[in-house]
């Protein structure tokens, strides 16, 4: 099998999202890549070195400049006459392309693969993770998007791809950039973030979540989570959520602190590798979920802790 | 302009998911079952156009069962003027519902289709964007601002570093996400209200449209059981653990 796999990238690194996705698409077959944006040469040769990766098509297009899915799934659709299977990673920007790319070559994706089980079979999370459905394709070819913490990453270096120029596709005029917020770096981001400290109701203010949490936070570098009961007092805004209709997170080390763990909150953060609760009610059913567990009052352990990390 | 918003009934958000023994798939017997709530955001934009005058006409669309009705009810008494129910008790993947949707925008002419970003329950996040394929529109996904003007709509969308905001002409597509507003409830002279709203019956062939899947769901399974864990004594014992694990500052 051809697979098509495509580089996220900034405009002069690849993002490591992409690695995972290249270590699903070896499982299937042959890896090629699909570089697009404006002035990506930088990135087509980075993305060449990338440990088992063959042709590296490049389209080097002010139209694919952000990404925008209106030029870039016609492109991408052109090169599937060639391919087998168009994989993407489950970032906000696979999700808004590869969809569009499957309903052109009239194919069903399948989406935020975990494992790669056959040749036309994977497992997915349905239900915010609270099932794993196996699914099989009969579609003569696939379409996935790939969550990037189920595959380990391909290294970055030691691969020898060749570079091709594809001159296909432009601006189809229905879309254009305006502008970005994106967040400063001074914290890493939720979905990719190593650690994450969350704060939950029983913080009772904003102030307290600014008092308590953050510090804790800074300490350790890591981002910062809520409960939806926390975004709903108004304590943090709406991105903050962590849960089912919020963001789902896996990171190493989850914090939740005065989260009394509703099923809603656990389904975004149980695949989470480490989960640490501090919580003064001994029954709160986060406990059950928790890796390490303190019953003790939030507002004097967490500066506590804070103080001797 | 008319708006066209999709809406799909769900096992509700505060429902906990329990896979069937047998590996079928979630038991969804007797359970309380909702919109999802991507989709009630959908329904509130779309009625917020209107208040501003924006839009003129909301039309609720839900393909799903006869209780699907109940779906549209809600959309109706929140504030859609019309709805349409494409009755299947099949179960229908994001390809086949973006098709019969597609349909439906050809016949009804919508300057704006807003979808949930994804249904609660397959978390595909497919439809909106594969809508937009097979009409060949624009597509805003992930939205937290919708702002018409004039033959064009910016929208701001929650992107994994922040937000980007993009032009897209119209007629356009757009999905909602958390941040886009906060539904309202509908209040009992609406529920009343809606019950009289005029709610037309189809079905997926009248708009030629194969419903078979081409995914097929070989197993559903529960995910890997997480431990519980320990309990520490105190601040301490958790610093010890956490050094261990190599979390410190």
């Amino acid at each position: 099998m051809k697979t098509l796999v495509w580089v996220e990238h900034d405009g002069s690194a690849v993002k490591d999202a992409t690695l995972a996705v290249v270590t699903a698409a070896s499982k299937l077959g042959e890896v090629h890549l699909l570089v697009a944006g404006e002035g990506v040469d930088g990135v087509a040769k980075a993305a060449a070195q990338i440990a088992g990766v063959g042709k590296v098509h490049v389209a080097d297009n002010a139209a694919f400049g952000h990404n925008l899915p209106e030029n870039v799934a016609p492109l991408i659709a052109d090169l599937m006459a060639s391919h087998d299977a168009f994989l993407a990673p489950a970032t906000t920007t696979g999700k808004n392309i590869a969809p569009r790319v499957a309903a052109l070559l009239d194919v069903m994706q399948i989406s935020e693969i975990l494992s790669v089980e056959g040749e036309k079979s994977f497992t997915r999370p349905i239900y915010a993770g609270n099932a794993i459905a196996t699914v099989e394709s009969s579609d003569p070819k696939l379409v996935l998007t790939v969550r990037g913490t189920a595959f380990e990453k391909a290294a970055s270096t030691g691969g020898s791809g060749t570079v091709e120029a594809v001159s296909a596709g432009g601006d189809a005029g229905l879309s254009s950039f305006v502008g970005a917020e994106i967040a400063k770096q001074d914290r890493p981001e939720l979905t990719s973030a190593k650690i994450i400290v969350s704060g939950g109701r029983a913080l009772g203010s904003s102030e307290k979540y600014e008092e308590v949490i953050v510090p804790f936070a800074d300490k350790l570098g890591a981002a910062l989570g809520a409960s939806r009961a926390a975004v709903d007092a108004g304590y943090v805004p709406n991105d903050y959520q962590v849960g089912q209709t919020g963001k789902i997170v896996a990171p190493e080390v989850y914090f939740a602190i005065g989260i009394s763990g509703a099923i809603q909150h656990l389904a975004g953060m149980k695949d989470s590798k480490t989960i640490v609760a501090i919580n003064k009610d001994e029954d709160a059913p986060i406990f059950q979920v928790a890796d390490f567990g303190l019953v003790a009052d939030l507002f004097s352990a967490v500066p506590e802790l804070t103080g001797k990390i | 302009m008319k708006i066209l918003v999709p809406v799909k009934r769900v096992l509700d958000y505060n429902v906990k998911p329990r896979v069937k023994s047998d590996g079928t798939g979630v038991d969804l017997a007797n359970v309380k079952m909702s919109m999802n709530p991507f989709d009630e955001i959908g329904v509130e934009e779309a009625i917020r156009l209107k208040e501003k005058g924006v839009a003129t006409e909301i039309v609720a669309v839900s393909v799903g069962p006869a209780k699907a009705q109940e779906t549209l009810r809600t959309a109706l008494a929140m504030g859609a003027d019309r709805a349409i129910l494409v009755q299947t008790d099949d179960a229908v993947e994001p390809l086949a519902i973006a098709k019969i949707l597609k349909a439906i925008a050809d016949a009804e002419q919508p300057g704006l289709v807003i979808l949930g970003k994804q249904a609660i329950d397959d978390d595909n996040n497919q439809t909106g964007q594969m809508l937009a394929a097979l009409t060949g529109w624009a597509q805003g996904t992930f939205a937290s601002a919708v702002n018409v003007e004039g033959d064009s709509v910016n929208v701001t969308r929650e992107v994994d570093g922040g937000l980007e905001t993009v032009k897209l002409k119209l007629p356009a597509i757009v999905t909602t996400d958390l941040r886009l507003n906060e539904p309202r409830y509908a209040s009992l002279p609406n529920i009343m209200k809606a019950k009289s709203k005029p709610l037309d019956a189809k079905t997926p062939a009248d708009y030629g449209v194969d419903t078979t899947p081409r995914v097929k769901v070989v197993k559903v399974g529960e995910p890997a059981a997480r431990s519980a864990g320990v309990k520490v004594a105190d601040v301490d014992e958790l610093v010890a653990k956490l050094k261990a694990i190599g979390v410190h500052s």
